[in-house]
């Protein structure tokens, strides 16, 4: 039964995979990478990774690909360049992909087959435990700085794009709250024929 | 389930699990057809009209109409868009609205899945909602549906962190992802309900406040009003739907109308008790019922809070008037993040010094 459901789930995957650089749109592209995504989700929850599975729905399918698309959708791609200097790259792709194959292979045989390698974590009674226990209590200090490094590297971003011009009207809400009827509104006798 | 399996056999299994997701898409469909009359209701009666009242008695059978006018009409696609993904669209729209109903717990065991990582599935599903609009949008290669789908695409991912946040606060106090665990802490009648949470006294006002932005926020992820920029006809002529028309447009209707279902199930779930009844009594009362009859009266009360939700949520249609983008954009990362990262250190920090945990 479970090997049946590996088999489809794989096959969709690869083929899925094998779409995305086949595409000729690249939104369709992207369309594909999201159900190779999902569908790798799929084998995650096969092997009993179930929280990992829905972390990798949420953060890849939910929202990177998301922005992906956002993206692509709104560039204004010509198909016909694109296209051209597909067989001078050739080889540079076909040397990654043969590089990543031997890496894959290379750890495969030296941890064993593949189902012993993905046990859980011993001592814990699930997924999201198991995955807690290494990250806030074996290795917290890795984890931390990790994250203060992506921290530094938010702001970056937002220093080097942050540009504030001089002249553009914005809204204060806070103002606007304080604002009361007095402040606004002024009572003027117009006397007829006359005008302001 | 797999132990289900294991007890009764395969194909019993299978067959008793298809049975329930038949019965789950029977009884939600239904219950669609009159909720989408009740929210037309609710809008007229704000507005002092009579609302559908032709067909049937009190205009009962309006929906079924409707439904039957949208089957039959023709399906027309623009001659420019990207046909495949186009009818692909409102087809992933509505499966995921189903497909997220899987893990939502009725009654006590009445459940399609009861999985371990419940929240984060519905979380995972709900945000996959997204791609119906974006693919619906760029496919009709029409201006005002892209426009519609860019804006529907920001906006529900901005929404999310805040939903996503205040989900942990719930995930904190209870100590369990599964959504039946979540109901089983909120069963000591109305003050343990996590709205209220007068067993964590401190909690009580953080408590409240996230029910509220999560209320907001689920207006904002189902493109509701006052946040339904994504189709804000006097702007967009109707968002990502435009193009759409007959049975694609009938799935895009149904799969927007699940999800506010949804919403509502979410915030029943997560905030207000679930199955259980405001006040614990009658437990021995009706310890020799028979177990359905127990548990069609929690079923009853789990609809009745997320009917309750429902007329919110066409109330608010009714009488708010729409909000501007930067103002939803403001709301969502200025306000609603800040606090919700503020109630989230609030809730664990209470969580761990006074070891609420088990």
């Amino acid at each position: 039964m479970e090997l049946i459901a590996f088999y489809i789930l794989a096959a969709i995957v690869t083929v899925s995979a094998v779409c995305v650089i086949a595409a000729k749109n690249p939104v369709h592209s992207v369309l594909w990478l999201i159900l190779t995504f999902f569908t790798s989700a799929g084998l995650m929850v096969l092997i009993g990774a179930e929280f990992l599975a829905m972390l990798l729905v949420v953060v890849y399918v939910g929202a990177v690909a998301v922005l992906f698309l956002f993206v692509v959708m709104m560039l204004d791609v010509d198909f016909v360049e694109l296209k051209q200097g597909f067989l001078s790259y050739l080889p540079f792709g076909a040397l990654m992909g043969i590089a990543f194959i031997a890496e894959i292979a290379l750890a495969t045989f030296a941890r064993g087959t593949a189902a012993n390698s993905f046990n859980p974590y011993p001592g814990a009674e699930n997924n999201a435990e198991a995955i807690g226990q290494v990250m806030y209590t074996d290795y917290l200090l890795l984890f931390q700085m990790s994250g203060l490094i992506l921290l530094v590297a938010m702001i970056g971003a937002i220093v080097l794009t942050l540009r504030h011009r001089p002249h553009v009207k914005r809204q204060s809400v806070a103002h606007q709250t304080a604002r009361r009827r007095k402040d606004a509104i002024r009572r003027i006798d117009v006397k007829s024929g006359e005008g302001l | 389930m797999s132990a289900f399996i294991q007890e009764h056999g395969l194909l019993f299994g299978w067959l008793t699990v298809i049975g329930q997701i038949l019965l789950f898409t029977i009884v939600l469909l239904l219950s669609l057809a009159f909720l989408l009359l009740m929210d037309r209701k609710v809008w007229a009666a704000v507005m002092m009209r009579k609302g559908p009242n032709v067909v049937g008695p009190f205009g009962l059978l309006q929906s079924f109409a409707d439904f039957g006018k949208f089957l039959l009409k023709e399906i027309i696609i623009p001659a420019g868009a990207n046909k495949t993904v186009f009818i692909l669209a409102p087809i992933l729209s509505l499966t995921l609205a189903f497909a997220a109903w899987a893990v939502i717990p009725v009654a006590p065991g009445w459940v399609v899945s009861d999985l371990n990582v419940g929240v984060l599935y519905l979380f995972a599903v709900s945000s996959l909602g997204v791609y119906g609009i974006i693919m619906g949008g760029w496919a009709s290669n029409s201006k005002y549906p892209f426009l519609g789908s860019l804006r529907s695409a920001a906006q529900m991912v901005s929404y999310e962190v805040s939903i996503g946040f205040i989900i942990i606060t719930v995930i904190l106090l209870v100590g369990s992802m599964n959504l039946t665990n979540i109901v089983a802490n909120q069963d000591g009648g109305f003050w343990t309900w996590h709205v209220f949470s007068f067993n964590h006294i401190l909690l009580f006002p953080v408590m409240l406040t996230m029910f509220v932005m999560f209320f907001i926020s689920a207006l904002a992820e189902t493109n509701r009003p006052p946040f339904d920029l994504p189709e804000a006809e006097s702007e967009l002529v109707a968002g990502y739907q435009v193009e759409y028309s007959s049975t694609p447009y009938l799935l895009f209707m149904i799969g927007e109308y699940l999800n506010i279902v949804l919403m509502c199930a979410m915030m029943t779930i997560l905030f207000l008790g679930g199955w259980h009844g405001p006040i614990p009594f009658g437990e021995d009362f009706v310890a020799n019922f028979p177990l359905w009859l127990v548990n069609l009266g929690h079923l009853a009360w789990f609809m009745g809070k997320v009917v309750f939700f429902f007329f919110l949520f066409a109330l608010v249609k009714a009488v708010v008037p729409r909000y501007r983008y930067d103002q939803l954009m403001r709301l969502g990362w200025k306000i609603f993040l800040p606090t919700s990262l503020a109630a989230v250190l609030i809730v664990s920090g209470y969580v761990v010094y006074m070891g609420v945990q088990a």
